[in-house]
């Protein structure tokens, strides 16, 4: 029978919940590195026992943390006693190791973006937000950062280099947002080698055809009336997230800090969605695991704001790829609920009826066993959960 | 002089240039090291605040990058370097360490700053 591996990432330590297919009884690991912020632990595709975490600190940094056995033991990349010595006999450990590219080889400066105060400030390192595996080679696996960039590995996390063609499309505009200015969606085209689509706030959506070596922004048909001067300017857009569906590539799903937008070829043009949504602000969106029509968003009141409306947490679910709305709510709380759901926080398993999983500010992870239907809390009082990952396991 | 006598020297010379260090970590990067309490460090040569820093990353890589920027070498901003009940967070780096530290008599301290209210 199939078993569910939910990896969850919280501001004070990382959890794993596990259950078998009917996911009515959870067993819950954890924490995991506990105290560090878990940003976000995704499983390789390729190797389900293969995963991959961004555990971060104001005070040490950054560390990757990788795991072979499916989240029992974890090690930093590259420090095992067979990884340690450099051709110079020094200790590498370099799988925390993120420089922007600026090597002669690439020929690449170390740019600049803007700043609040409108002064360009050069690119500068905080964490990780986002790892996402290769589908085919467990070694292969990308990293979305802050100051946004993103990075690839093709050792295992050992070592990182950053695509840095990247920053060339119109970085030297990018602002950071609220959030910080973080790559925070990576999607892999499996369907397209090469093709690479990339969110970032508040900067836009990018889209690579030629494996990273080279973007340029798809933002066009996205308006941000209340962020930019210019509505519809090339880039400067804050988008919170974006989903496609393995098998209908062309097609993005897009929650923009106000909207909800959908593309129909693969990123050149958007248009908007939110229809009949109580507010169109939010941050996750996913799309269920064999409808690719049917589409899920959290909506929260306002950017100031950062909680559901009338204190009633909604999943809304659209079966026409958008603009028909309906709420979720059974087993959801309807009355006194002000938490948040952050963009990396819900996820979906490829079970039927399809499982829909999300973790909350407040610490709580719902799941629902048949598509958004029903919902129950697998834990009430884990700390923040900044992100929620799900594997389907033989 | 003979080579012998020579060999003999040089033994004598480096057994001298030769500390054990005691390093206190704190709680989060003694369990990214897999560490129990201090640690103890040789460290050869003058013992400066970075060599200790140069011989703990040595003994435990994946410490690297916590402490200092991996390409810099800078102090982490919210991390503090304290021993003999001084704060040598501004220190030169290269400055010898007080003596009770270079003798193994007293700690060197690795202090994560206070945050919070």
């Amino acid at each position: 029978m199939s078993r569910i591996r939910l990896l969850v990432g919280t501001r004070k330590g990382a959890f794993v919940l596990t259950s078998d297919g009917t996911r009515k009884q959870w067993e819950v690991s954890g924490p995991h590195f506990g105290g560090w912020e878990m940003y976000h632990l995704k499983a390789s595709p390729a190797d389900p026992n293969r995963l991959y975490a961004s555990q971060t600190s104001s005070w040490f940094g950054q560390v990757i943390q990788r795991s072979d056995d499916g989240g029992k033991t974890w090690t930093p990349p590259g420090t095992k006693p067979e990884d340690l010595m450099g051709p110079d006999g020094t200790p590498k450990g370099e799988s925390n190791m993120f420089v922007y590219d600026s090597s002669a080889e690439t020929g690449k400066p170390l740019t600049t973006h803007q700043w609040y105060d409108g002064t360009q400030r050069p690119w500068e390192f905080k964490r990780v937000w986002h790892l996402e595996p290769s589908p085919t080679d467990p070694d292969t696996v990308y990293a979305g950062v802050e100051d946004a960039a993103i990075f690839k590995s093709m050792d295992g996390g050992r070592t990182w280099k950053e695509l840095a063609g990247l920053r060339e499309a119109k970085g030297s505009l990018w602002q950071p947002g609220a959030g910080g200015m973080c790559l925070h969606t990576i999607l892999l085209d499996r369907n397209h080698p090469g093709r690479i689509f990339v969110a970032i706030s508040a900067a836009g959506v990018f889209r690579s055809d030629d494996g990273g070596k080279t973007w340029r922004p798809a933002n066009q048909g996205l308006k941000s009336q209340y962020e930019l001067p210019d509505p519809d300017a090339e880039v400067g857009h804050c988008v919170h997230r974006i989903a496609m569906h393995p098998s209908r590539p062309n097609v993005l799903f897009m929650q923009k800090h106000w909207d909800v937008m959908r593309s129909d070829d693969a990123g050149e043009s958007w248009h908007e969605i939110s229809g009949n949504l109580p507010t169109d602000f939010g941050f996750p969106i996913d799309v269920h695991a064999h409808e690719p029509n049917t589409v899920y968003v959290i909506p929260i009141k306002s950017d100031s704001e950062h909680y559901p409306p009338d204190g009633k947490l909604r999943v809304y679910r659209s079966r026409s790829g958008g603009n028909e709305w309906e709420a979720l709510t059974n087993g959801l709380p309807q009355r006194e609920c002000y938490v948040n759901v952050l963009r990396d926080a819900m996820a979906v398993d490829s079970l039927d009826p399809c499982g829909l999983y999300f973790g909350t500010t407040g610490g709580q992870v719902y799941a629902s066993a048949d598509a958004g239907d029903h919902w129950t809390p697998i834990v009430r009082d884990l700390p923040a959960v900044l992100s929620v990952e799900a594997q389907t396991l033989p | 002089m003979t080579n012998d006598e020579g060999m003999a020297d040089l033994r004598h010379e480096t057994a001298e240039m030769r500390a054990m260090i005691r390093v206190v970590l704190p709680h989060h990067l003694r369990s990214l090291a897999r560490v129990d309490g201090e640690v103890t460090l040789e460290v050869l040569g003058p013992a400066t605040q970075r060599s200790v820093l140069d011989a703990l990353e040595a003994r435990y890589p994946m410490l690297r990058g916590t402490i200092r920027d991996h390409v810099t070498r800078t102090r982490r901003p919210f991390l503090r370097f304290f021993a003999c009940e001084q704060d040598l967070s501004h220190e030169d780096p290269d400055a010898p360490l007080p003596d009770p530290v270079a003798m193994g008599e007293e700690p060197y301290l690795i202090v994560g700053a206070m945050a919070g209210g």
